[in-house]
């Protein structure tokens, strides 16, 4: 065991701390649990590792002295991944300044703060740089077996670029906290990891929708142009793609850098983080008010529905978690505008693209309105009866979607009335198969958990994406006219069966405590 | 004269891994104010979450003012309100609004529960921030919006569960002088405490219950003539009545 308040022991500590949160995150708090996501993982492994030599298999054979175009097409996609790495890296960032946790305990002990921050830190890049290697492993294992061990090499510069990472997020966001201060500083933050996550991506579908009239990310990366203006293949740019391709030097250089930018990062800030954690603790909400109005006369359900748009659009962090997605909507809608200025046929395309958006809003929504209840008792004390809550609640997601998406579906009306009736179906579908799937799986939380949604369940995360995929590509076969489209539908009903099947059992709650379903544990 | 019963409840039981309410029996008459005490994890929570319609009993009565609580779950909570120890509120509404939504939820008519809405805003200090969003609000001032958002549709039955958790004197004596309002007005007030004194001095009947089961009932002369101790303190009193089942067990 090692001495208490030195570096090793606070590591130890916070390894600790971060073995559980995760332990706990895949089992949902549930020890009994372990066989079976032991069992789902080494599924999700498998699956990965066959979608993974699909996708990578005839990249395999690209030599370490590869040639420029290699280059480029292979730093993309490390850039593409890199600017995920940063945005969940900011996130870290983020709720390490704003959540309080044990800090309250941290800062009043004699532990001298740097140390604790500059572990808090390396904690960070670590988180970071192992859910990279988790997602990387599949393709880099499969490269590794078609094209030789040299791939390997290809984990030290994911583990790099989580460094890297890190100690870019750290710098951004205290040079955020220094520029707009403490109170701006946690929506700001958030926002602006999200289209860090968001902005390569949609810029390379920006750049293929104009040069290409196509949505594919990899369009430039592999134009001709790009190549040409490339730098050599000898420059240092291509440093990173070097050492993923087995070149040892290279890899030795990528991963130095790495450790140096994330020992200056620690070396930097972890002297002023204590300070900037303080700051945000003693940010107070600012009184906000509203126009005074009369009582309106209303239903109970419209009292919900009025309640849940209410609490959405008066929540900017939440509106920038649930319709940061919207972002992903401006490369199909910019392909919508140019192609009816074309007058091609490629807003087709269009179609699974927004019945994929809606059903993964959609989810965001009913888990919201469902499950992110900050006052169960007294919803489910009221006079009402639980089908009419549900109903209330159900019906504020889909409206909400129902009018983010209508300008979208009109849009695209213009160019094809088959398309938009097509897309207009599926956003409703889809929408409504992932508010089932919330429903089925409902819990009861709080709305400022609503980014751990995802974790919660992990069965309903996974049925949510593969219903909307499901749904998007029998929208995309409806939208060509083919019968085929049944196909891709039943597998979504199939999923939906699945779900149904999954339900967790209804605990011992009253009937009509529907929207409070999980009873706590009593306290007298 | 026989007085009006607004809460009978009869062997009602509820069992999580162990027994929490075991075959309770508990009467409540009109126009009372009923303290319920007891140990940690005696079953006084549960007993009123299945009161108010929040937790389905294994087995087991219940009777609201006549109304058969489990066969006519809405018509029961319509005249009930169910306050718990955690105030329980929208952080992005004000006061007004939350209110409002209440009695969008109890159908209560819009005139009505907008005089009734200041009036409590009013009678709990809150009109300097009745359009105030509640997120800056202390746990005082939230427990107070949450106690308005109980009282706005005029219940016949108030339950709250330990209102007077972390809350300082002056929020507690206005919590306190609201319900000893509402029972001056005929309303029935059923409250669970930690706070002896506060059962000691505002309640009419004290019922003290352990291991899921109600052990002594009664004013507070009754249950200090139970332990044959007329001059001691309800503190006294309830430990020696608390500590007795279990020396016997």
């Amino acid at each position: 065991m090692s001495t208490p308040a030195t570096v090793t022991w606070l590591a130890g500590h916070e390894l600790k701390l971060g073995w559980r949160d995760w332990l706990s995150m895949m089992t949902a708090g549930r020890r009994n649990r372990m066989r079976t996501v032991a069992i789902a993982l080494v599924v999700f492994v498998v699956f990965m590792h066959l979608l993974a030599w699909s996708m990578v298999g005839g990249y395999a054979a690209t030599p370490v002295d590869a040639t420029k175009a290699q280059l480029v097409a292979v730093t993309g996609t490390l850039l593409l991944s890199f600017s995920l790495l940063l945005s969940q890296a900011m996130e870290s960032v983020t709720r390490a300044f704003y959540t309080r946790a044990d800090l309250d305990l941290i800062l009043t002990s004699p532990v001298p703060q740097q140390k604790v921050f500059a572990v808090r830190i390396a904690r960070i890049a670590a988180a970071v740089s192992a859910v990279a290697l988790f997602l990387a492993s599949p393709f880099i294992n499969m490269l590794a077996i078609l094209g030789g061990a040299r791939w390997l090499a290809a984990y030290g510069v994911v583990a790099s670029m989580g460094m890297v990472a890190a100690a870019l997020a750290v710098a951004l966001t205290v040079a955020l906290f220094r520029l707009i201060g403490p109170k701006r500083t946690r929506l700001i933050a958030q926002i602006v990891a999200a289209v860090i996550g968001a902005a390569f991506v949609i810029g390379l579908q920006v750049a293929a929708i104009l040069s290409y009239g196509s949505l594919s990310r990899f369009a430039p990366l592999q134009s001709e142009w790009l190549i040409v203006h490339a730098p050599d293949a000898a420059s240092a740019m291509w440093l990173a793609a070097r050492a993923a391709l087995g070149n040892l030097g290279a890899l030795a250089a990528v991963m130095a850098a790495g450790l140096a930018l994330l020992a200056g990062a620690i070396a930097v800030f972890s002297r002023r983080f204590g300070d900037h954690v303080i700051a945000a603790a003693g940010v107070l909400q600012a009184t906000v008010r509203q126009r005074a109005r009369s009582f309106r006369r209303v239903s109970a359900a419209h009292a919900l529905r009025r309640k849940e748009w209410t609490l959405l659009l008066r929540d900017p962090w939440l509106v920038s978690q649930t319709l940061m997605q919207i972002l992903y909507l401006l490369p199909p809608a910019l392909l919508l505008w140019k192609s009816f200025h074309d007058g091609a046929g490629s807003f087709v395309l269009l179609v699974p693209v927004l019945v994929m958006a809606a059903g993964q809003l959609g989810g965001g929504f009913a888990w919201l309105s469902i499950s992110g209840e900050d006052a169960p008792d007294l919803v489910a004390s009221a006079p009402i009866s639980a089908r009419r809550i549900i109903w209330a609640k159900i019906e504020a997601g889909m409206e909400t979607i129902a009018i983010v998406f209508a300008p979208f579906v009109l849009a695209l009306g213009f160019a094809s009335a088959h398309a938009a009736i097509v897309a207009g179906l599926g956003v409703l579908v889809a929408a409504g198969a992932s508010t089932l799937v919330q429903l089925c799986f409902r819990t009861q939380a709080r709305r400022s958990q609503f980014r751990r949604r995802q974790v919660s369940s992990r069965i309903a995360t996974f049925a949510e994406a593969f219903s909307s995929i499901a749904w998007a590509a029998t929208a995309a076969l409806a939208a060509i006219g083919t019968f085929v489209a049944v196909a891709p539908a039943l597998i979504a009903l199939g999923i939906l069966f699945g779900v149904w099947l999954l339900t967790p059992p209804s605990p011992a709650a009253s009937s009509s405590a529907a929207a409070r379903p999980k009873a706590r544990p009593p306290s007298g | 004269m026989q007085r009006p019963v607004a809460l009978e409840v009869r062997a009602l039981s509820k069992r999580f891994d162990r027994p929490a309410v075991d075959t309770l029996d508990l009467t409540v008459f009109g126009g009372e104010f009923y303290a319920l005490v007891g140990p940690n994890g005696a079953g006084k929570t549960t007993t009123l979450r299945m009161v108010t319609g929040l937790l389905r009993p294994d087995a087991g009565s219940i009777r609201i003012e006549g109304v058969d609580a489990l066969a006519d779950p809405i018509a029961a909570k319509q005249i009930t309100a169910w306050l718990s120890d955690e105030p329980m509120i929208y952080d992005k509404l004000t006061p007004y609004e939350y209110l409002e939504f209440v009695a969008g939820l109890w159908r209560i008519d819009a005139a009505t529960a907008e005089a009734r809405a200041r009036e409590l805003i009013g009678w709990l200090g809150l009109e300097p921030n009745a359009h105030e969003r509640c997120e800056g609000f202390s746990r005082g001032m939230k427990q107070k919006v949450a106690l308005a958002g109980a009282l706005v549709h005029d219940p016949k039955l108030i339950i709250l569960d330990e209102p007077l958790t972390g809350l300082d004197a002056g929020s507690a004596r206005t919590v306190k002088n609201v319900l000893a309002g509402r029972v001056a007005a005929g309303g029935t007030v059923i409250m669970t405490t930690h706070i002896l004194e506060v059962a000691e001095r505002m309640a009419d009947r004290i019922g003290i219950i352990a291991h899921g089961r109600l052990i002594a009932e009664g004013t507070l002369d009754e249950l200090h003539h139970k332990t044959g101790r007329t001059a001691a303190s309800l503190e006294d009193t309830f430990l020696t009545l608390v500590e007795a089942p279990v020396a016997a067990e």
